[in-house]
């Protein structure tokens, strides 16, 4: 019962698809194909950076982590992030647990920021594809707007947060499993 | 390719942790497979909601929507069709070539692609659940902003404005 009840949402979803179907056949299977599509992206991509996640909180140890993400990590810390970010294949939403998993072993917060900004935006693969689409002048503008909003982000949003914040998202993160 | 080289890096690690350390590998292992069944709720009802908003939104109205309306109207509704919508880059890039083609300018092209790549609507609810309210709403409410300024610099760069 409790496991039905997490997935209410993807329940009522589905009604609405087959609704869709019902009510307009080529809407209807235009959403399935979609879904579809993302689900085969989903299956591709998400469970080997799941797994990669697993062995990097087993094998990594949080002094390491520190060492290279953490406070005190510095302008070094800042390029991986980026480097991290950018290096990653895959939509935003594979972004987020693995930065999870960095907060739980002591990534500074703005380097958090730093890497789901450079894994929405300046990733290394799609870059070169939206070089060969969209031409070289237009992508390079596109990349130097990026980073630049890139570092006002993090910037802006640990602000706002404040220490008090963040403290309490680092305190749930170490709670994640284990 | 990316995902080739993705499995393979990522078979080559759990081989190795497996001959360092079996149990270590099998915790790894757990750990992975319930982060993956924490998500796939949420995840699942994510894909079916972006199904049927695409169905709806395909690049023909998508097209019609930034083609037709130029200057900052247009860039206003490219940016709110890239933020709420969730597609690959893969897709995105030709369609938005497609797009520059059949009449929607620089502009709006660089709003489009900029929040659909840094704003997630439909993503939010997963966002909130490992950043929470806060962080994930004024993440993407700058993010949101900074398709603007995109658009801007683009504009210029590109000799639209």
């Amino acid at each position: 019962m409790k496991q039905l009840k997490r997935y209410v949402f993807a329940l009522i979803m589905l009604a609405v698809t087959g609704l869709l179907i019902l009510v307009n056949r080529e809407l209807g299977l235009r959403a399935v194909n979609t879904t579809l599509f993302s689900l085969k992206e989903m299956i591709l991509i998400l469970p080997p950076i799941f797994v990669l996640l697993g062995l990097l909180d087993v094998w990594v140890p949080r002094e390491t982590m520190i060492r290279f993400l953490g406070e005190g990590s510095g302008l070094k810390g800042v390029l991986i992030a980026i480097t991290l970010g950018s290096a990653a294949a895959g939509p935003l939403y594979g972004a987020f647990p693995v930065a999870v998993i960095l907060m739980k072993k002591g990534a500074k917060f703005a380097n958090i920021l730093l890497f789901i900004g450079a894994w929405s935006t300046t990733k290394i693969p799609m870059l070169l594809f939206e070089i060969s689409s969209m031409g070289l002048r237009f992508a390079m503008t596109r990349l130097a707007v990026s980073l630049t909003g890139i570092f006002v982000i993090a910037f802006v949003v640990e602000r706002v947060l404040g220490r008090q914040a963040i403290d309490a998202l680092y305190t749930r993160s170490a709670e994640l499993d284990s | 390719m990316e995902n080739i080289v993705l499995y393979s890096v990522t078979a080559l690690l759990v081989v190795l942790s497996w001959v360092k350390d079996r149990g270590k590998t099998k915790q790894a292992l757990r750990k992975a497979w319930k982060s993956f069944e924490n998500i796939l709720p949420q995840f699942s009802g994510i894909i079916l909601m972006v199904g049927i908003l695409l169905a709806f939104l395909n690049a023909d109205v998508i097209g019609r929507i930034i083609g037709s309306s130029s200057g900052w109207l247009g860039v206003l509704l490219a940016s709110v069709v890239g933020a709420i919508t969730l597609i690959p880059g893969f897709i995105a890039f030709p369609t938005a070539a497609m797009l520059l083609q059949t009449g929607a300018g620089y502009m709006q092209i660089g709003a489009f692609i900029s929040s659909l790549m840094m704003v997630g609507v439909v993503t939010l609810p997963l966002e909130i659940k490992y950043f929470g309210k806060r962080a994930a709403i004024w993440r993407n409410a700058l993010a949101y902003v900074f398709a603007f300024v995109a658009a801007l610099v683009i504009g210029k760069v590109m000799g639209e404005l």
